[in-house]
């Protein structure tokens, strides 16, 4: 593994900017731990301050440090965003080995839901989730409601790779062995998976952290945890563009720009190091 | 026909292609890890005009890489380091690697190719009567209506029924998409066709047919085909000289007849002792040891660690490829060995 | 039966089974929730001010019949079918009376119209680009192309759009930032009508192509550079065929099939997208309405555009599984 991450580090140039830029942004997310004022206290300082020695962010029209409030919510995101990539890969290896290990009508059948599944738009029924809930909405309900969404799309990616080891030899072995089929589903395949797992959870963590973003931009959310899409529902809360605190909507902005950028390099360049085709391309390059 | 008529005075000891001390690498660098494969490795051959050559060796001996690199359709990580391939076309020389503008010009005119599991070499979502378009109308200089007549006239004589031009590729049978790929590769009578594996995939009637059909096309054309396979019954049956390969080398070559009554390098003596025979029912002998890596091969002559008559020369210095009987040979003890 | 019908019974069947359980999904999450919309509506209303309890007892089973929530579970799950069935979703409460149904017949065109318009641009110049950059691979520009499109793929609609807005109506406003046309324009085919309705689309719909293009790019490159090798492409490239055909006939022509798949797919997701652009710029559409409709509290719109979304949704990927065999002789010819 370590080795695996320093050959990355040393001859993949966008895992590197990748690895720096996300590792950055963990960092300052983590700061806030550290923060000089409460997560979610408001006027507490001067507002609309422009971003000057002593607030390096500016304020908010809300009395908050800009500063500390992103790094609170880019650390609330990012756990929002973890929570829904690790219960929708449990979902989705269940189902994707389920169906490519039995195969058949079995798999024909699961295949069917899951493709239906596909085919049902996101954002309406999430609303519909938020509308019904209103007020007991929290953001572990919402992530799960995102996980139960998100993981038809790599099912269907784990089970192509668990049909192709289906008909392996020592899948044969396994059998004659006397070994039961989760045994087998979980020590003799589930290596063979885990790439895929590892390459559609930076995927998914990155769509993940788009719909908290864009939930709790409109406000479907707990819209008193600092996040990252929440800063901006405050900030157009205040008409910040028209008032010309421009640093409150700005610096979010930004912020989730290099996230998603850094994401984006480590999730295409881990891929590449999977893929051996993509790495034979690289040879003759 | 009319046109397999002009190419008869042609003599049929003028060279069509000339490969010389070719070495084509595969070169890798990946992650900080180089790799030199060396699977083509200081080739020399000639190809006469209106011959079957036959190249045999096992798989991963480099036979696939040799013609890939005659044929010009080398891709990176896989380089020409050194060495020439020149073809004699129409009386003019043309060197693959020098001229490309040249080599493209040449392709199906005068260069046509039947490839490794044809099966699978005709576009699927389109119909057949396209690749026809595609491959041959630019050379043959004829108008519509008189290309398609030419092209059904051809099918015709080959045994196919010219209505498969309407057809999808997955509505054929896979003997008839091969004798289809055959009949592409021929259509503009080239001078030189490369056959790479071409009855591999079929059962072996239809093998046996189609083996037939590509004899009888060269025949009436007067072209020159290098064949490659590692089956040594249809080099038998085809081929009119043939060369064995051997990790990336050249290690013999003669005439067939001779190549399989007398064999020189033990490695070729070994090919054919492992042919069934009938009535002979006693083992064949397998070799021991494994074909070998070709990132690493051994030193001096590549098959000495798996050869019987292996003595010290052979660790130490590389035999040369030297004329011996009525072919070549690179062996140190040629034409020791016998086939049991 | 041959492959075709096959195929086609396959389809009709996943239509109709996507249809059932996404609105059996709705029905499920608006009467499983904690929540009751009565007592919400009720609450909202009751907000504006002091309300005579009775009127409020009288309200409360006004809305509890309006709603369909009379009944067992059952009953009311029928009743629900038969709402959808007759397209009859009861009046909006937000816009009393006018019903739900022709909220929605209103703003469904702006919809397919921004949608289809701005998908069928994202999809075709996406897959050019991908399958460019996947053929000549070492071409700078389209190495550059590609990099900024696949940079922008990641980022959430929302902000794309957001930054599309502060650029072209507060940095140099140039364009429209609200509504599907000019508001003293009478509706008609004249040409100030139909330029105003362009000129207003293009902020929502430059937002859509921006972000769906690097999804497309992507996955046809790596469709492209590995048909490259496929031996009908190798063959052709030995055949001296002009690289100009060997790109489109036999490139880029055999990747569009798996990629018209992926926008079957992909549908539900860009509709997604499409909800969110449409209300930051005040778009006159399905996600407009939704949004709204949420924060009027008003369920019975709620609940009809969430439903209609689901089968305007399958109607769609379901006309792409009828076009998809007229482009591969495979499926069509079995």
């Amino acid at each position: 593994m370590f080795k695996i991450l320093r050959d990355l580090l040393r001859y993949n140039t966008e895992f590197l900017i990748g690895f720096v830029l996300t590792g950055a942004i963990f960092l300052f997310a983590a700061a806030h731990f550290f923060a000089p004022y409460p997560d979610n206290a408001i006027y507490m300082l001067p507002p609309d301050m422009p971003p000057s020695a002593e607030y390096w962010l500016g304020t908010t029209s809300r009395g908050q440090d800009v500063l500390w409030q992103m790094s609170a919510a880019i650390w609330n995101t990012m756990t929002f965003g973890l929570t829904v990539t690790v219960i929708s890969r449990f979902l989705a290896l269940a189902m994707g080995m389920t169906s490519g290990y039995l195969g058949g009508r079995t798999d024909q059948a699961l295949m069917t839901i899951n493709d239906t599944l596909i085919a049902l738009p996101n954002i309406p029924i999430l609303l519909l989730v938020y509308f019904v809930m209103r007020d007991q909405m929290s953001w572990p309900i919402l992530a799960l409601t995102a996980a139960l969404l998100g993981w038809n799309y790599d099912a269907r990616l784990i089970r192509s790779v668990a049909l192709s080891l289906r008909t392996r030899e020592f899948t044969r072995h396994a059998v004659f062995a006397g070994m039961s089929v989760p045994q087998i589903l979980i020590r003799q395949h589930l290596p063979y998976v885990m790439p895929v797992i590892f390459f559609t959870a930076m995927n998914n963590l990155i769509w993940a952290i788009g719909l908290e973003v864009t939930l709790s931009v409109l406000g479907f959310s707990d819209i008193n945890r600092p996040t990252v899409g929440g800063m901006i529902y405050w900030a157009n809360q205040h008409q910040a563009i028209i008032a010309g605190i421009w640093w409150w909507i700005a610096f979010p902005i930004i912020a989730i720009v290099l996230l998603f950028l850094g994401l984006f390099l480590l999730a295409i360049s881990v891929n590449e190091y999977i893929d051996p085709r993509s790495r034979l391309s690289r040879m003759g390059g | 026909m009319l046109h397999l008529a002009e190419s008869q005075p042609r003599t049929d000891t003028e060279t069509v292609l000339s490969v010389e001390n070719l070495k084509a690498y595969y070169q890798m660098n990946y992650f900080g890890v180089s790799r030199e494969v060396r699977a083509v490795d200081d080739v020399t051959l000639a190809i006469r005009r209106n011959e079957i050559y036959g190249i045999a060796g096992e798989s991963s001996s480099g036979k696939s890489t040799l013609i890939k690199t005659i044929a010009g359709a080398i891709q990176p990580p896989l380089r020409v380091v050194s060495g020439s391939v020149t073809f004699n076309f129409a009386g003019k020389p043309l060197d693959v690697y020098g001229a490309p503008e040249a080599m493209k010009d040449a392709r199906w005119r005068h260069l046509s190719y039947i490839m490794q599991g044809s099966m699978n070499v005709l576009n699927p979502v389109r119909r057949v009567k396209h690749a026809f378009h595609d491959f041959a109308f630019a050379h043959m200089g004829l108008a519509n209506t008189a290309f398609w007549g030419r092209v059904r006239e051809h099918l015709k004589r080959l045994g196919l029924d010219p209505r498969v031009l309407d057809s999808y590729p997955h509505q054929l049978s896979g003997g008839m998409r091969q004798r289809l790929t055959i009949a592409l590769a021929t259509v503009c009578e080239p001078e030189f066709i490369i056959a790479d594996e071409p009855t591999t995939a079929l059962d072996v009637l239809v093998q046996q047919d189609v083996l037939a059909l590509i004899k009888d096309v060269q025949q009436r054309m007067g072209s020159s085909i290098i064949f490659v396979t590692h089956d040594m019954t249809v080099h038998a049956a085809i081929a009119d000289r043939i060369g064995i390969v051997y990790a990336g080398r050249l290690v013999e070559e003669g005439p067939t007849e001779d190549v399989f009554a007398k064999p020189q390098h033990p490695y070729t003596v070994h090919l054919i002792s492992s042919l069934p025979r009938l009535g002979d029912v006693t083992r064949r002998k397998a070799l021991p040891g494994k074909p070998p890596n070709l990132s690493d091969p051994p030193a001096a002559c590549r098959f000495h660690p798996r050869c019987p008559l292996a003595v010290d020369r052979c660790r130490t210095e590389n035999p040369p490829l030297v004329p011996r009987a009525s072919g070549r040979v690179a062996c140190w003890r040629a034409g020791e060995a016998e086939v049991s | 039966m041959d492959g075709f019908s096959k195929y086609l019974v396959r389809r009709v069947f996943q239509f109709f089974l996507v249809v059932f359980l996404g609105i059996t999904l709705a029905f499920l999450i608006t009467n499983l929730s904690p929540v009751d919309p009565v007592e919400q509506t009720v609450s909202l209303m009751t907000n504006f001010g002091a309300t005579d309890p009775r009127a409020v007892e009288l309200m409360r089973e006004a809305l509890r019949e309006l709603y369909g929530l009379e009944g067992t579970v059952l009953e009311q799950y029928a009743a629900f079918w038969s709402r959808v069935l007759r397209g009859d979703f009861g009046p909006s409460l937000s816009s009393f009376p006018t019903p739900v149904m022709s909220l929605i017949t209103a703003a469904l065109p702006w919809t397919i119209g921004l949608l289809t318009l701005s998908l069928a641009f994202t999809w075709t110049l996406g897959n050019l680009l991908g399958a460019l950059a996947g053929y000549f691979r070492s071409n700078l520009a389209l190495k550059l192309a590609g990099a900024a499109v696949m940079a922008l793929h990641p980022v959430p609609a929302y902000i794309i759009g957001l930054v599309l807005l502060l650029i072209f109506g507060f940095a140099w406003p140039v364009l429209p930032i609200s509504g599907g046309a000019q508001m003293n324009l009478t509706p008609g085919f004249t040409w100030d009508y139909i330029r105003s309705i362009l000129i207003h689309g293009t902020l929502p719909a430059l937002s859509l192509v921006l972000v769906g293009i690097g999804s497309w790019f992507i996955s046809m490159r790596s469709l492209v550079s590995n048909i490259v090798t496929d031996d009908h492409v190798v063959y052709a490239e030995l055949g001296g065929v002009a690289s100009r055909k060997i790109f489109s006939q036999y490139v880029a022509r055999n990747a569009l099939l798996p990629q018209l798949t992926g926008l079957a797919l992909s549908l539900g997701n860009i509709f997604g997208g499409a909800v969110i652009i449409e209300f930051l710029f005040n778009y006159p559409g399905m996600g407009r309405l939704l949004i709204q409709g949420i924060y009027r509290g008003d369920y019975s719109l709620v609940l009809g555009v969430t439903t209609m979304s689901i089968i305007a949704v399958a109607v769609a990927v379901f006309i792409i599984d009828l076009v998809y065999p007229l482009i591969d002789p495979r499926v069509r010819l079995g």
